[in-house]
């Protein structure tokens, strides 16, 4: 483990806000079980709890709070200024972040996944979405911790792209789903674990052509912004 | 030997100007960058730092230029004005974290050693997030010296902390100095700098104002005209007996009290309660009147 990775868990594991992580995956397990015991049937409440709540909240806003903490709040509180007066070569400080915060966000929304998908289908469900939920953890990953560096308000338009883009306009513009982390998880879940309670809109090619492109591209432009970082003083 | 050289630069944000064309270079030793608040001190540091980019001039460290090359930061340690430390790590940690970040060979040995020569080993095995201000600047000084920089630049580093404290950072900044480091820190307190450094470069609204030794300086500080406003029980007596001392240059007197003019500030500042308790005149209020920074650096622009 580098130094920088165990930094940014430290530090994500240190502040008050990695609290903010456990809500949304309790309440989706909690869900689960109680249709589950209620002997609901899963038909009923596997789409929305699966699709709605675990794929179309969970991940993402779990993806927001984890990408953004990696390195918005040293940003935020000046720490960062203690890494970046080190002789490193900046990607080496965003790659080990990306790391970390994509396997923080894939362990605490993989595994609430993993127990709802089980107990709506199957273990084979169950799977697929967790290991489509890590590709969506490291895509989302890299969204926010560029937004980080391109915005001093990186959860407020992370919540937007969410809630608005993802949310809002892909139930009601058929194009915006190309752009939609959340269409390519569902999509790849789909893929390894075919089932009727997912109904994926894009294809098996583009969600993985559209992950790969966004996850080079952000890091690509963090690594840039992080290059040219500049510190403002108190008078300016 | 010139370490950091400046070289015609300025810095503006829009249409405001933060720092205006300066020229420096700094050798081996303690410099104090001395000017009020909002002069573009900061501003200087970070340019010096890499944190920032000139909008003209170039800024190199040994002859490498600072924006965007981190290799620079091999041979300079920044103690930023932000008081900003991962208060979830003990001081240990922290500085042992720097180490590590700078690879260098034996990161335990550095660690401790930073943190001898700051004089936080006791408490380096405690949380950060229990420091008191003072211990936390040292310590943030131990993670920016572990790797023994040659230039070592520290922004307001006396800033909230209480005279002992204070003493125990000046006596430090001396002591690498003396050792052949390049120091500069930044103030905006006179004596803080006239306790430090030798040498100071004063900054007023962005420009360079004055440059060199500290005491040539000083001289034409103390030299100045000072202005106090005294109230007392009766100021029409103590008003005569004022302009018969030799230090005062000048009364004036209105309902709101006096107005004295001095061109002696340690003279003035000795006879007048010598005079008072002879008068048998109470004093309620004394206050110098120009003493604020601003008039101070403006003086000091002017002369």
């Amino acid at each position: 483990m580098t130094t920088v990775s165990w930094l940014t868990a430290r530090g994500l594991f240190g502040r008050r806000r990695f609290l903010l992580l456990f809500p949304l995956p309790l309440l989706l397990v909690a869900l689960a079980v109680v249709a589950n015991s209620a002997g609901v049937d899963p038909g009923q409440w596997g789409g929305p709890v699966l699709a709605n709540l675990g794929l179309a909240v969970v991940l993402p806003v779990v993806a927001l709070v984890v990408g953004t903490g990696a390195l918005g709040s040293e940003i935020d509180d000046g720490t960062v200024v203690h890494l970046l007066t080190k002789p490193l070569p900046r990607w080496q400080i965003i790659l080990p972040k990306l790391a970390v915060a994509s396997g923080v966000t894939a362990l605490t929304a993989a595994l609430p996944l993993f127990v709802a998908g089980v107990l709506a289908d199957s273990v084979g469900l169950g799977l697929a979405l967790a290991a489509a939920a890590l590709l969506g953890a490291v895509v989302y990953s890299a969204l926010f911790l560029a937004l980080s560096l391109v915005t001093r308000r990186p959860v407020l338009l992370g919540l937007v792209y969410v809630l608005i883009w993802e949310g809002l306009l892909n139930s009601m513009v058929a194009g915006t789903r190309v752009l939609s982390v959340q269409q390519y998880v569902v999509t790849i879940t789909d893929r390894l674990a075919p089932t009727s309670l997912l109904k994926p809109t894009v294809g098996v090619s583009t969600a993985l052509v559209m992950s790969l492109l966004i996850v080079v591209g952000f890091t690509t432009l963090a690594v840039r912004r992080l290059r040219s970082f500049s510190l403002a003083g108190e008078t300016s | 030997m010139s370490v950091v050289e400046l070289d015609g630069v300025s810095r503006w944000y829009g249409n405001v100007v933060a720092v205006n064309d300066i020229t420096m270079s700094l050798g081996a030793g303690v410099t104090g960058l001395l000017g009020p608040n909002g002069a573009g001190k900061t501003t200087l540091l970070h340019m010096m730092a890499g944190f920032l980019a000139p909008s003209r001039g170039t800024v190199t460290i040994g002859g490498t230029t600072t924006w965007g090359n981190p290799s620079i930061y091999r041979h300079l340690g920044l103690v930023s004005e932000r008081e900003a430390v991962h208060t979830f790590l003990t001081g240990y940690e922290f500085v042992l974290a720097s180490a590590k970040l700078h690879r260098l060979p034996d990161t335990a040995v550095a660690a401790r050693r930073a943190l001898e020569l700051v004089e936080m080993t006791e408490a380096q095995d405690r949380q950060i997030g229990t420091y008191s201000k003072g211990m936390r600047q040292r310590t943030r000084v131990a993670a920016a010296l572990v790797h023994d920089p040659q230039v070592l630049l520290l922004d307001e580093p006396f800033n909230g902390m209480d005279p002992r404290q204070r003493l125990h950072m000046m006596e430090l900044l001396h002591r690498l100095g003396e050792a052949g480091r390049t120091v500069l820190f930044s103030s905006h307190i006179l004596e803080e700098v006239e306790q430090v450094s030798g040498i100071v470069q004063v900054v007023v609204a962005g420009r360079l104002a004055a440059s060199g030794d500290f005491r040539t300086i000083r001289r034409l500080m103390t030299n100045r005209p000072h202005v106090f406003a005294v109230q007392s029980s009766d100021d029409r007596r103590l008003a005569v007996a004022l302009i018969g001392e030799p230090s005062v240059t000048g009364v004036e007197i209105d309902k709101n009290g006096l107005t004295v003019r001095t061109g002696d500030y340690g003279s003035f500042t000795r006879a007048l309660p010598r005079i008072a308790l002879a008068q048998g005149v109470r004093i309620h209020r004394l206050l110098p009147s120009d003493e604020s920074l601003e008039s101070v650096f403006s003086y000091l622009v002017e002369a």
